[in-house]
């Protein structure tokens, strides 16, 4: 019996070898996306760090060895700019996170009109965020803004307020813009994973009893934890990536209250062509980076095997 | 019966559902006010949530303000499409692979293009700008779609990974059998059935691409008549007395291609995009 099998599994493969061997095929459709990566990103970021140990300028280039990071590690105002930018990040996922779950089980509930509240929520993720960006602007605007008249027309504020122009008006309000941009997409994968939780669990649970709160809390927050994992990883790292956002608002300002990790190297290497030093700091992105991954990966794999998925 | 609301209920969720909205949809509403608004009346202090004299002036006052509007919209376009159309090149017979043939180093190499993600393009702007420079793509097309397809090809073979896999095996099994070559399997039954899978993935990708062009524009791309919006529009922020109705205005008007195909095909993006999140 076994023979007759491991006979037929052989001529099954046979009858494919006579076009190409399956991995020689494979690597054959892989080969062009992964060499165009290898080209620009993956030198790229072998360059990121031998410029790390360079003095580099627009004239040339000099062996420092590890002197950019030496004085990363003794600026007082990069560990401001590193605590700056994990307190945007966490403060910025845990709104899009919250914002994100109420969202999604607002347009989860089963009420008429949701297939179109679901497509008024997609614009900012869909449209350039530099646009989006123009149209904060003038929501911010002191003397023409909505907010602000609104605050004034409340009498919260006597005279125009310019949110972008004081160190913490400026920084929170970045954080809104970019939770703004980011709420969105967390809120349609929470969606997803929430319509995609079998009715029989709600369904029984109701027989027995259960009233909503008791449903959400006990089987739709377990049900799409892996998601809910999934998206903080995901929104952490564009958070902590998030340049056009700050860019356009304040580049970095007013006084360095919105420089983040990411804002910080760019002006340092492509405003001020100090790119050794920039260098030096897109090296501790990436390795702050991969932390976080590594850190996240294990996290999901536990979260999925106490959830039972996969 | 589980699913049936009181009244009250009802009335609590359409009320937090307005919030939620005014949130997400209060810029664009502001800058479409905005875009009505006389500038001399813009300027008037303290704001006025209403005027009398909305128009759609600026509309047509923008293309001579902004003289290469036109320009910067149709660079927009014409750089997302050619980074989508570079990337499905690439990404259709990866995401193939990945999808249903088996060989060595199959996760690791995946997971590669996945790390990708990790990284936007800011922490290597240095040694691209550098690379651009070197081979002559400065201050070209190319410097915004080069860096624009690495960008999302990641994304790109995601995504459409997940669609394949969902298309039955027999009948690529059933070609197979019969004799044809994996290429010719590929080509003729493969990709037909994949059609709706492309598009949609496609389409993403081209929404992608238009939303990323900033970065790479201001950094890599000095010429005016090549700028996309976004970058456009951007230099224009910085004069000295913009006139903010009609820069709305031409924003605005920026953003239509993306929302007329967005709102074409948004029941399908929204499955093909969120795919991944729905356990199968």
């Amino acid at each position: 019996m076994t023979d007759i099998a491991t006979e037929y599994a052989a001529t099954g493969t046979k009858q494919k070898a006579k076009s190409l061997p399956e991995a020689v095929f494979a690597w054959l459709l892989i080969g062009p996306a992964m060499l165009f990566i290898a080209v620009i990103v993956a030198w790229p970021l072998a360059e990121t760090i031998r410029l790390s140990f360079m003095e580099a300028g627009l004239g040339g280039e000099e062996y420092v060895g590890l002197a950019n990071y030496q004085d990363l590690v003794e600026s007082r105002k990069f560990h401001q700019t590193i605590v700056r930018t994990f307190y945007w990040m966490f403060l910025s996922v845990a709104l899009k996170l919250i914002l994100g779950l109420i969202g999604a089980t607002l347009l989860n509930a089963a009420v008429p009109g949701r297939a179109l509240f679901r497509v008024l929520v997609m614009p900012p993720w869909i449209i350039p965020m530099a646009i989006g960006m123009i149209g904060w602007l003038w929501l911010y605007n002191g003397y023409f803004g909505v907010l602000s008249g609104t605050m004034m027309s409340l009498g919260i504020t006597d005279g125009p307020f310019e949110f972008l122009a004081y160190k913490q008006s400026a920084f929170y309000s970045a954080v809104v813009a970019d939770v703004w941009v980011g709420t969105p997409m967390v809120t349609l994968f929470f969606l997803a994973a929430m319509q995609g939780v079998s009715r029989d669990l709600y369904e029984a649970a109701w027989v027995d009893g259960a009233g909503r709160w008791y449903r959400f809390r006990r089987i739709t927050i377990p049900q799409i934890m892996p998601v809910i994992v999934s998206m903080s990883l995901l929104s952490a790292i564009f958070t902590f990536n998030s340049f056009e956002i700050i860019w356009i608002l304040t580049e970095g300002g007013p006084r360095g209250a919105t420089t983040t990790l990411i804002v910080d190297t760019y002006k340092t290497a492509i405003s001020n062509f100090k790119f050794g030093e920039g260098s030096a700091r897109a090296v501790i992105i990436v390795i702050l980076l991969g932390a976080f991954s590594l850190i996240y990966l294990n996290v999901l794999k536990y979260v999925n095997r106490k959830y039972g998925t996969k | 019966m589980m699913d049936k609301y009181t009244k009250l209920q009802m009335a609590g969720i359409y009320a937090a559902v307005t919030v939620f909205l005014i949130f997400i949809l209060l810029p664009f509403f502001e800058m479409f006010m905005a875009s009505l608004r006389p500038l001399e009346h813009l300027f008037r202090s303290p704001y006025q949530f209403w005027s009398d004299d909305f128009s759609f002036q600026a509309y047509s006052d923008m293309w001579d303000t902004v003289p290469l509007l036109g320009r910067y919209i149709f660079n927009s376009v014409f750089i997302a499409t050619s980074v989508t159309l570079i990337t499905m090149v690439f990404v259709v017979p990866a995401a193939y692979a990945y999808a249903r043939l088996d060989f060595p180093f199959k996760n690791g190499s995946l997971a590669i293009f996945l790390g990708v993600n990790m990284f936007t393009g800011a922490v290597l702007l240095i040694p691209l700008y550098r690379v651009l420079r070197s081979i002559g793509l400065l201050n070209t097309y190319w410097a915004m779609i080069v860096p624009g397809v690495a960008f999302l090809i990641p994304t790109g073979i995601w995504l459409l990974r997940s669609y394949l896999e969902k298309i039955p095996k027999e009948l690529e099994e059933a070609a197979f059998v019969d004799g044809a070559s994996r290429m010719y399997t590929l080509r003729r039954v493969v990709l037909p059935l994949a059609t709706p899978g492309l598009i949609v993935v496609g389409t993403a990708v081209f929404i992608g691409a238009y939303a990323q062009q900033f970065l790479f524009a201001i950094t890599f791309n000095q010429q005016r008549e090549l700028q996309p919006l976004p970058a456009g529009l951007f230099e224009f922020i910085g004069y000295q007395d913009v006139t903010w109705n009609q820069m709305m205005a031409a924003a605005l008007t920026g953003i239509l291609p993306v929302m007329v195909i967005f709102l074409f095909l948004q029941k399908y993006l929204v499955a093909g995009l969120t795919a991944g999140a729905v356990k199968e």
